[in-house]
């Protein structure tokens, strides 16, 4: 006979019910926690092409991409200056943020876009998800010449990156590429 | 309080019922005969009253979930087309359930403020106030839920920024934030999936709060309601039976709540309202001011009184899990503020800071008043707001000398003859 403190076929029964109980939890659970991330046609939505030659130097046009906005800013030979003499070591966050380019890119600049003229974002700024505004020599917004979000007052600069608090992180670079001189792939 | 039972069936179908299931003896023994502090004041009628708004609430919800249509291309003319403009009272049933949900925070402000001035979260009722915590916190998500559900530039943007507080866990795990709200959302941003499921979520969340209800007033029944002088029932000649005595007090009461209520209704039905949900929702553009509902602008300018998402985000949560610690925060042996002259003012302050804190929420981020950046005034009433339960509550319990507090509820309500009297 077995006392109570050794253990029995028994208690090694009860142990191995329980737990592939647990795991047959664990797996039933899974469709039921799964069904909440994006369906598959909402992910076979998140690529875009967009042809960008009408937009003109110092004018930023608003496209729809994975159901945020897209900012696409033809920059002014004085911003593309002004953002490139910022140093790295100023700046909030100091990762490019930029899907093309490796987690470790500082945020330099150069590395912010593929030419240096086309500085293409998304619009959510990065504290809590509201689109911020673009800043413009006629209606300036900020301090930094690039947006303001007017949510909780973050500002970022003509390279998207953030200067000025709440937000934690430079707005996101999307993964896109060029396929013409003036038509880009982006997702 | 729990007692024994003085229920006795009369007829020969109640005598049957009641030996197969008691639940005629239980009705009565928890509102009928139940025995309640003979000196409860105004201030303890809102439990009544916020279960009457949960039944407003839940009874018009149903209506409009009737016409309602959860879809991000027809919910916002399903609501202010349909609903408002063709359905039969369709207009008067939304202004209910809209203007219903202001009325129920405010009605639970006003009950969490007596417990918290009463002393009502003390032994042996911190299982009530714990309970009810976790109302408030689903009446929260409940709320925040059917903000979304009129698709309004409001609602659509409410949505973003609140979903988006987890993407602060980001800065402590990298992308697990950023899957969590794709999680949430059903998609890469606030859409059609995540309108689905927060109707679908709206409409439970109610019955799980009527469940916590029934938890919460089975567990007040257990030691009986507190009272305003905070000290025990000490026997019969302290106590009313809750029928006809509270029932008709609640009854009063209810109705000059009603009155109030449907003032706001007939009169003022977009008071509590923003303008900006009257624009369809739109993702590309962000409404310049983004203000939750008032029940929500203290935590609101929390939030936003810290320059640093993660910290911000934290400092939100931590001044709503402190409310489940109140209970053991509190040092002192005494129960009411009437008899606590260092907690009344504290109190008080408290009660005011909640408000300062409302403000600066319903504010621009950068308004100043009178030269004061309100950024500031937030950011003192936020360092107040923790502070208060987190230093002064237990500090308080040991440095102040409370007031002598009465021998009994029946002597200060009847007088010392009469009490006697009750007593012989």
């Amino acid at each position: 006979m077995a006392t109570a403190t050794q253990t029995t076929r028994r208690d090694f029964l009860y142990v191995a019910t329980g737990a592939v109980g647990a795991v047959g939890v664990a797996f039933t659970a899974w469709p039921f926690i799964d069904q909440m991330n994006p369906t598959s046609a909402v992910l076979a939505m998140s690529s875009m092409e967009a042809d960008i030659a009408a937009i003109q130097p110092g004018q930023q046009v608003v496209f729809k991409w994975r159901g945020h906005p897209l900012f696409v800013r033809r920059r002014t030979p004085k911003e593309i200056a002004e953002a490139r003499a910022v140093p790295v070591s100023q700046l909030i966050d100091p990762l490019a943020r930029n899907a093309n380019l490796p987690d470790s890119a500082p945020a330099t600049d150069a590395n912010r876009e593929i030419k240096p003229e086309w500085i293409i974002v998304v619009g959510v700024c990065t504290h809590l998800g509201c689109t911020p505004t673009v800043s413009t020599p006629q209606s300036p917004q900020g301090e930094y010449g690039g947006w303001l979000c007017h949510c909780h007052g973050s500002q970022y600069d003509v390279a998207g990156r953030v200067r000025k608090g709440p937000a934690p992180q430079n707005l996101a670079v999307p993964p896109y590429s060029f396929i013409g001189p003036t038509k880009i792939k982006v997702g | 309080m729990a007692g024994h039972s003085t229920y006795v069936p009369r007829t020969a179908f109640s005598r049957w019922l009641d030996e197969r299931l008691p639940i005629i003896r239980m009705m009565n023994d928890s509102f009928t005969t139940f025995p309640t502090p003979r000196n409860l004041n105004f201030w303890y009628t809102f439990g009544g009253i916020l279960t009457f708004m949960l039944v407003v609430q839940i009874v018009t919800g149903i209506v409009l979930a009737m016409h309602y249509v959860p879809n991000a291309g027809l919910a916002f003319n399903s609501v202010e087309g349909r609903i408002m403009r063709e359905v039969n009272y369709g207009w008067l049933i939304r202004y209910i359930h809209s203007n219903g949900a202001s009325m129920f925070f405010l009605a639970v402000y006003i009950h969490m403020f007596r417990g918290l001035y009463y002393g009502s979260y003390k032994a042996p009722r911190e299982v009530i106030w714990i309970l009810g915590v976790f109302i408030y916190l689903l009446m929260m998500a409940t709320a925040f839920f059917g903000y979304v559900l009129p698709w309004g530039q409001m609602s659509f943007w409410g949505a973003t920024v609140i979903t988006s507080l987890f993407s602060a866990i980001d800065q402590v795990v990298p992308h697990l934030g950023t899957a969590i709200t794709q999680w949430l959302w059903g998609g890469f941003a606030v859409d059609d999936a995540t309108l689905n499921r927060f109707f679908s979520l709206h409409y439970l969340l109610p019955f799980v709060i009527t469940g916590v209800v029934g938890l919460h007033v089975w567990a007040l029944h257990v030691p009986g309601n507190n009272n305003p002088l905070g000290i025990d029932v000490k026997g019969p000649q302290d106590t009313l039976p809750f029928h006809p005595y509270y029932t008709v007090k609640d009854a009063f009461y209810l109705a000059l709540f009603v009155i109030f209520f449907a003032a706001f209704v007939f009169y003022a039905p977009n008071f509590f309202g923003n303008p900006d949900n009257y624009t369809q929702a739109n993702p590309l553009v962000t409404p310049t001011d983004i203000v939750p509902e008032w029940y929500l602008l203290p935590f609101y300018a929390m939030l936003r009184s810290i320059p640093q998402k993660l910290i911000g985000v934290l400092v939100l949560v931590a001044s709503l899990v402190t409310l489940l610690f109140i209970p053991w925060l509190d040092t002192s042996k005494v129960r009411s503020c009437r008899f606590r002259p260092m907690m009344k003012q504290l109190f008080w302050l408290f009660a005011a800071d909640c408000v300062l804190l409302g403000y600066c929420g319903a504010q621009t981020v950068d308004a100043v008043r009178f030269g004061i950046p309100l950024l500031w005034l937030a950011r003192i009433g936020t360092a107040y707001y923790l502070a208060f339960f987190w230093v002064l509550m237990p500090l308080v319990g040991w440095l102040e000398r409370p007031k002598k507090v009465p021998d009994s509820i029946a002597k200060p309500v009847t007088g010392n003859k009469s009490a006697a009297g009750v007593k012989a």
